[in-house]
Order: structure tokens, then sequence, then C-alpha cells
């Protein structure tokens, strides 16, 4: 069990051979991720990184059984890439790409609804379950297995998150990074949702940014189903409105989506709520010691 | 992006969109020839004034002028070129005016009544789907209208299967409270608002106000465009009508450099890879007793030359009175990152600001003690909050 992604994911690079793709996938197969091949139109049946390049994703899936995908195409053509992953039955489709036009994302939004499959990102540092897989682009060793789970908007303060865990001594079961673009395939309440659920994990850690109402979604799902203790931070106390914070989707639009309001309502929901970035890891620590779980 | 009104309005025209009709001026002289050219082609007995900036509430701030005259267009001109407009959106220091646009008047008497209405086309990011709000207090504040009387505001949401269809456009029409003609117009309006969105890879559309004349059309009088960024490489044409006169000079250099920098009110510079890690430390400085000065992501690539230029943009800022470099090292490697920083701190000279870098990550323990062995009077640390300690301690001395 884990959440996403495991030892036993068989996962394809979609823009294998570019320059991303490859030291992306090297560093992933190095890890130890079950990596069984790539696409890129127009160089199927060659081999690189030791694995087989496939022109299509249906092909890839046929001869290999894949059923996680990573995408690093260019922005211009990611969107097609997510809707040709969902077309071929890829289960988990990871989109790594920054700056897709937010129209090509609606489109992409609307065709995948009605396929059995979940989009995470675009625009994010992908997904990593600790000593099993990792599909994204996030350091592997600053990972370390363990029983908490990672909910994060952005990339590297996700890292410094993970690295606050592992210095604790405690480890990650799965982190999620779901990206920074006003529209993205699974929400903070989704993969909230998914560690709550995963019997391996014991805390969560959710990091939201300003923009946007998805971490007051998912604390009020987390006062009305959650089980664990939740730790959360929202980067941007300090930010101006209507000024954009470099991510698409961090822009204070109104009295809502400030980081005090956010703050507000995960506390009132039962979320340990942390000012400092610095704080998070001992915040979990003291979480899961009150609980009885360290 | 953001683009002028009369940029806006060009773009809505292109799509059969009618608008508030008005010539581009530069200088007093060019506005009345503009004047004389509009009352040519559309029999304006009138004109209006507009200053063109990149920021709402122009009428407050006394950049919306009405013309009786062509005398009074040159004065009216030459009151609002050049002057430093201040309005609720632009802050204390206001806007430079280097362009204005020389209107029609269309609040000309008739048969009926003029009204005033609110559109807009934006993302609602929720469903992921785009919305048309709408609401019959135009004219005003959109904010204030969605405080005091939200059941005034109204908003109809787009199927991306299938687009805008006919019974919404008539469904926004009849909630306008609108009859005959001008019910007929309405509908044809929003179809080609929505149509010039969609197309034109808008991120957002503000028209406030539409207008219904007293001879029962539906015009823009204003229009607010904002175009994808991800877009704009499908539309070189709409690239070029970029002003980086109305941004922050020092957001366009940094830019040049790749550098993502917001200029901000505070006395701590800092310089973080990553919008997120950015944001968190603007917030531990907060929390350290300082306030941010800027926002500065140096993305994924943190070496010598990206430093540099960071560097160099904070210190603009005579705000400045130390510096937090804070990089998570994933990818790149800490000690290159502190041999960047060295390298800079070299070429710069003195910089005559305490300096505190925090580098975590890949090789952390090489990179400070690189730093500690410079010789430079540059704080280190590895652990955030440590760093947090250090900001507390230079701004204390």
């Amino acid at each position: 069990m884990s959440v996403l992604v495991n030892k036993d994911s068989k996962v394809i690079v979609q823009g294998f051979t570019g320059s991303e793709g490859s030291f992306h996938a090297g560093q992933m197969i190095e890890y130890g991720t079950n990596v069984v091949g790539g696409v890129t139109p127009g160089k199927g049946g060659t081999v690189h990184l030791d694995r087989p390049v496939f022109n299509t994703v249906a092909d890839a899936v046929a001869k290999t059984a894949a059923n996680v995908s990573i995408i690093f195409v260019p922005p211009a053509f990611a969107a097609d890439a997510i809707m040709e992953a969902a077309e071929a039955g890829i289960k988990v489709i990871i989109c790594i790409t920054e700056g897709i036009p937010t129209k090509d994302m609606i489109a992409v939004k609307e065709y995948i609804s009605d396929k059995d499959c979940r989009l995470i990102g675009p625009n994010c540092p992908g997904v990593m379950t600790a000593g099993e897989a990792k599909v994204g682009i996030m350091p592997g060793f600053i990972f370390k297995p363990g029983r908490v789970g990672i909910v994060s908007k952005s990339g590297t303060l996700t890292y410094e998150a993970v690295d606050q865990i592992s210095r604790l001594g405690l480890g990650q079961s799965t982190a999620i990074g779901i990206g920074g673009d006003p529209i993205i395939g699974t929400t903070t309440k989704e993969a909230v949702e998914l560690l709550m659920n995963d019997p391996e994990t014991d805390g969560i850690i959710m990091i939201g940014e300003i923009g946007g109402g998805m971490e007051a979604e998912a604390a009020l799902w987390i006062r009305d189903h959650g089980t664990k203790p939740v730790v959360g931070f929202i980067a941007g106390q300090t930010a101006p409105a209507g000024r954009r914070m470099g991510h698409a989707g961090a822009i204070v639009g109104g009295a809502d989506d400030t980081a005090a309001a956010k703050m507000k309502i995960m506390a009132e929901c039962g979320i340990h709520v942390v000012e400092s970035p610095a704080q998070i890891g001992v915040a979990m620590q003291a979480e899961l010691k009150k609980a009885g779980l360290i | 992006m953001n683009i002028h009104e009369y940029q806006g309005k060009s773009i809505l025209k292109s799509f059969g969109v009618r608008v508030q009709e008005g010539i581009v001026a530069e200088t007093p002289e060019q506005a009345v020839e503009a004047a004389k050219q509009l009352q040519a082609e559309t029999g304006t007995g009138w004109w209006v004034i507009k200053a063109q900036i990149h920021a709402g509430g122009r009428g407050k701030g006394g950049g919306v002028k009405l013309a009786k005259s062509l005398d009074e267009v040159k004065e009216r001109a030459e009151q609002i070129i050049g002057m430093q407009l201040i309005t609720p959106q632009t802050g204390a220091e206001g806007k430079k005016v280097n362009k204005i646009l020389v209107a029609q008047d269309v609040y000309y008497p008739g048969v009926s009544d003029t009204k005033e209405f609110y559109m807009s086309v934006l993302l609602n990011r929720s469903s992921g789907r785009n919305i048309i709000m709408y609401s019959t207090e135009g004219g005003m504040d959109i904010e204030e209208v969605a405080e005091h009387t939200p059941h005034l505001i109204f908003k109809e949401e787009i199927d991306p299967k299938v687009g805008l269809q006919g019974f919404q456009t008539r469904k926004i029409a009849f909630n306008l409270g609108l009859e005959g003609d001008a019910f007929k117009d309405m509908t044809k309006f929003i179809a080609a608002l929505y149509k010039a969105y969609d197309q034109t890879d808008s991120a957002m559309f503000e028209i406030n106000p539409v207008l219904k004349t007293s001879d029962n059309k539906i015009l823009a009088v204003d229009a607010k465009v904002s175009l994808d960024d991800n877009a704009l490489y499908r539309h070189p044409d709409y690239k070029e009508m970029r002003d980086t006169a109305e941004e922050d000079a020092t957001e366009v250099e940094a830019g040049k450099s790749n550098l993502n920098y917001v200029k901000l009110e505070g006395n701590v510079g800092c310089m973080v890879n990553g919008a997120g890690l950015a944001m968190a430390t603007m917030d531990i400085i907060k929390l350290s007793g300082g306030d941010p000065a800027n926002f500065l992501d140096v993305g994924g690539t943190a070496n010598a030359k990206t430093v540099e230029a960071a560097f160099h943009i904070i210190l603009k800022d005579p705000n400045v009175k130390a510096i937090l470099i804070n990089i998570f090292g994933g990818i790149v490697r800490c000690d290159r990152v502190a041999q960047g920083v060295i390298d800079a701190y070299n070429n710069i000279g003195n910089i005559p600001v305490p300096i505190i870098v925090r580098l975590q990550g890949t090789n952390a323990v090489e990179a400070k003690k690189l730093i500690d062995d410079s010789g430079l009077k540059v704080f280190s640390a590895i652990a955030l909050q440590d760093a947090a300690d250090l900001v507390k301690e230079v701004l204390n001395k």
C-alpha cells in the first residue's frame, strides 16, 4: 500500500529523449523507480537509457503494461500529451511541464473528466513515495521512508518540509506536489483524502499558498472526515493583494484567498497551522507524539 | 499580460464587439486632430479624454474628462498627458500618463434612457471552466457591488464541450432587464465578446460599463483585457502590445535575467529558488522582525551569473538593510551556489549590507564551509530556523 505510486508502478516518460526528460528519467531510474520505457513521437523502436522508446503512449501501454506516465514535453504540446496518456488508459498522469495555456487546460480537464485516470499537476514537482518510486523532479536523497504524507502546491517548499521531517528522524510515506497553476488535475482536498485513506500514513502536512479556494475546501473536508493529525502552512502572508507571486495561481484576488483568511479557516477546522515554514517539521512531530503515534 | 484600453478595444472590435470609438494620442495637438477625425467618422459632438494607464478607477483620479469643444479637447489633453495619475489601484505614487484615448461621447440623448451594466469573462478556478459574470449595477466598483448587493451579480458558466450557447446569451440579456432591439443587440454583443475572449486566449475581460445607448445599441465603453502569458506564443501580434513603461523598470530588468522579481516596501531583500519557498522566506523575514523588500525567485539555475544579477537588482532598492539568500539545493548543488555567491560578491566589490546565506540540500555542509572560509562579511546557516534567527540578530544590531 501507498498513495499514487509505489515500487510496482510501471512508469513511462513522455518527452523521454528531450534534455529535461532524459535528465530526470535518469535520476528516477537511479532512485530505483520502475521506468519501463518512454515515448517520443518519431523515435519509436530506438532504445534510450536502456529502455525502449515508443511512438505513442498506446504502443507503450500495449508493450509494457505501463500504468503511470510522467510528462516533460514543452508547454505547447503538453495538453496533447496528457490527453494521449488518458486515452491510452494510463491511470496516474503526472505533468511536470510549466507554462501550459489555461485554454488548453480547460480542454484537458473536460477531456479527462470521464476517463479512468488521475492527473497530478501540471507545473508540479511530481509524486514521490519514499524508498519506492520517484516520479518527478524531487531530490531523492532528502527522503526517508516513514509515515508522514505531504501535499503541496510548491516545489522547493515541499523539499523544505520533507527535509525537516527526515532530519527529525520521522520519514515520509508519499509526497504529492499538486502544482501552482489555476487549473490542476488533483486538488489539495483530493490529495489530502488519498493520504487520509492510506493506512501507511499517520500524519499529513498540507502546504498551500495565497490564491484560490483549495485550502479552505480541504480544511472543511478535514473537519468533517479527518482521522489523522494535519499540520498546515500557507506561503505568502506578506504578499500584497493584486500582485502575482511567481505561480500563475498565486495572486490575492479577494478577501477569502489571503494567507490570513486561509490560516484562520484551517485552524478552525482543527488543523495545526504554523506561521513559520521553519516550524513545519517540529509541529508534525508534536502532533504525532500527542496522538501517541511516535 | 495587461494591455491598454485602446488596445483592448481594437481586439474586441476585430471580433465584432461594438465599442465606444476612439483614437489614441500622445500630444494635445494629436488629440485635437483625433477629435476632428472622430467627429467626421462618428458624428460625435462631444469627446471624452481618457488617460491610458494599466489601472482601474481612472475617473476618480481625474484621468477621464468630458470635452465639449476642440479647445476643451486641447485643454483636457494638456491636463492629462504627463500627469501622475493616482487611482485606488495605482498605489500612492500613481502612474504617469503617456497616452490618452480621445473617445466619442456615447451618452447622447435619444428615445430612451441610457443604462450601464457590468460584464466580465474569466476562469472559474473551482470548476475549471470560463464564466461570464454580469450585473445590472454597471459603472460602479464591482467589489463594492459584491460586498453590498451580491444578489445583483450573476454568473453564467460555459461548457467547454459546446461553448457559449444562444439560450445563455438570451438568459443574460433577460436578466439585465432588456427588451426589443436592445435585447437582441445584447445577445449579439455577448456572443461576440465571448468569441473574442476564447480566440485571443485571454485571462480576463472586464467591461465596465457595458452601455445601452439612448438609441438602444449595446457597446463597450471601457475594456480591461488581460491576456494569458502562457499563450502569447500563439499571438505574436498581441505580444507586441506589451507596454513596459507601465511596469516597474526593475521588474522588467529582472525579467531579462530570467529572474522573477516583485518589488515590495520592506527593508530585507531576499533571493530564493522557487516561488513557494520565496513567499515562505518573505514570511520568515516578517516573523523575524523585518519586512520583505521584494519577492525574488531565481528559478532552477542559481549560478554566479544569476546570483550577481539578483544582487544588483536587490541593491537598487535603497531601503534594503540586509539580504537573505535562501536556496534549497535539490538538483542544483549547494557548493556551486555558494561559489556563485562568493564570485558575485567579489565581482560587485563591497556590498554595503549584511548578507545571510542559507543553503540546504546537496553538499550543504561543504557550501557552508566555502562561505565561512571566504573571508567575506557573510553569515551562513543550514537550518531554516537558524537563518531566521540570523535575520533577527542582524536587524537588532
